[in-house]
């Protein structure tokens, strides 16, 4: 589970890169609105990104609940059973 | 006692209202330039469909989204005055209790009959419409796939309900697609879609994406709000122009845009749809609409079953102004004329709201759109034409916005 943690989060690293424009350095507790800045446009296509890469659906109500990158990585891992 | 709870500590007291303070800051922000409050105005009189006295001006009317001129049609005037003599001004209550009158089955009857469809359930506002079938019909453990632009009441419907809500990209069929295919297997889907988005007044590849729809076993429901009347052969919308009515399940529609009144609609061929009267909250817990109101709307909607001249008139308008606002240098929505909405790009809030009453003082009146209501945070001027606009009136509306747009410093 570990290294399912690990390698879902290195290929979620590499999917923010490109929306990450300041270059803020991400850890778990980064939070996407206060701290990358994401506004729902970004939010809407970094999502798709991330969504086509595992092959899975977060919705909108998964989404709400997520917050900072940690929760995204446990969020994937779990969703990608 | 009084006075032991008054010596009681309590917490210090939070604004409710502090939430709203970067809002409130920007309208400041706003109306300190002098500009008029693009979301204030007030119409004194209303003169006809297309005019009506603002701040003491004769001003034509682009943004009212009357497609079709129906609010002073004299028949449907008529009917409105008779259904208050003889009916009263309000129901009091709702369609399930005393609500129902003649005139509520009749513009049931009447909707069926444009839609050529066999049920139709009248709410009291579109907005009420989509909130109250997509909230209903979709629940626990279901999926809603619907486009990243749909309009409020659609999001409103959708969190209102218990299902898992997935958005894609605007009119994207491959985004659609893909999310579709990742549903589990075994969960009922809905797809929901507009025939116009009307923001940008572009329209949706609705065949292509029923089909996409049909073929992951979802249902389909298209709010054709904005393309009632006149779009499609027998103005039944952008689903019946494209040949792919049949294939939808639910159409969702309103009476306060070509209609010409207030009040919201479903129409469908489901065969269970009558249970939605008893289940359907907004349906249920909202007092009727009163009779006048739907006496103007029955005999309206069966008027714009037979009004394919001014279908015709309403094209050439949107067609004529589209390229008159192109010629003049504006960005627009749309690259072609796609319904009778026409959105003029400004390059920012500030120069939108500056753009907008520059038009107000040259006696037009569009819409101002700005975000969030936009998609990409665009602001917007939006201009919805209406059927009773005489060709004349679209050269006076072209040079209006040609010498506001200089005088704006956007041209």
């Amino acid at each position: 589970m570990t290294m399912d943690r690990a390698e879902t989060s290195a290929r979620i690293a590499a999917l923010i890169e490109p929306f990450n424009k300041k270059g803020i350095e991400v850890a778990d507790a980064t939070r996407f609105t206060d701290d990358l800045e994401f506004d729902s446009l970004t939010v809407m296509d970094f999502v798709a990104a991330i969504e086509d890469e595992f092959d899975i659906i977060i919705s909108m109500n998964q989404q709400a609940e997520i917050e900072n990158y940690g929760q995204l990585v446990d969020a994937v891992v779990k969703l990608q059973g | 006692m009084t006075d032991m709870l008054s010596e009681n500590e309590t917490q210090g007291h939070a604004d409710l209202f502090s939430k709203f303070d970067p809002l409130i800051e920007m309208r400041r922000d706003l109306l300190s330039t002098g500009v008029t409050d693009p979301f204030g105005l007030v119409m004194e009189k209303v003169i006809s469909p297309t005019v009506a006295l603002c701040n003491g001006r004769e001003t034509i009317l682009l943004g009212t989204y009357n497609y079709m001129g129906m609010t002073f049609d004299p028949d449907v005037i008529a009917a409105g005055k008779q259904a208050l003599d003889d009916f009263g001004a309000g129901t009091t209550g709702s369609r399930v209790l005393n609500g129902t009158y003649a005139g509520h089955k009749a513009v049931e009857e009447a909707l069926c009959d444009f839609y050529d469809m066999k049920h139709a359930m009248v709410f009291s506002t579109g907005y009420q419409a989509n909130l109250g079938i997509i909230s209903t019909i979709a629940g626990k453990g279901d999926y809603i796939v619907l486009d990243i632009d749909s309009h409020a009441s659609i999001w409103d419907g959708c969190k209102m309900g218990d299902a898992e809500v997935v958005p894609f990209k605007h009119n994207d069929i491959e985004a659609m697609e893909k999310r579709l295919r990742r549903i589990p297997e075994g969960a009922g889907k809905l797809v929901v879609l507009e025939g116009v988005y009307s923001m940008l007044g572009d329209i949706a590849p609705l065949k292509e994406m029923i089909a996409v729809a049909k073929k992951y076993g979802a249902m389909v429901l298209v709010d054709e709000a904005h393309s009632m009347g006149f779009i499609g052969p027998n103005g039944r919308g952008v689903a019946e122009d494209q040949g792919c009515l049949e294939d939808v399940d639910f159409v969702i529609g309103t009476f306060s845009k070509s209609v010409g009144t207030v009040g919201g609609f479903c129409v469908s061929n489901h065969p269970k749809f009558e249970i939605m009267r008893l289940v359907c909250r907004p349906y249920v817990f909202t007092a009727s609409l009163p009779p006048s109101v739907v006496a103007t709307a029955t005999t309206s909607i069966r008027k714009l079953m037979t009004a394919a001249e001014k279908r015709a008139h309403l094209w050439e308008s949107s067609r004529t102004l589209h390229k008159g606002l192109t010629d003049a240098g504006f960005q627009l929505g749309t690259e072609e004329p796609q319904s009778a909405i026409i959105a003029v790009i400004m390059p920012d809030l500030e120069r939108g709201a500056m753009m907008w009453e520059a038009l107000l003082h040259e006696g037009l009146y569009v819409n101002l759109a700005r975000p969030p209501a936009t998609p990409a945070n665009m602001t917007l001027l939006r201009c919805s034409l209406c059927a009773e606009h005489s060709a004349e009136q679209v050269q006076q509306i072209i040079g209006m916005f040609t010498r506001a747009g200089k005088t704006a410093g956007i041209l």
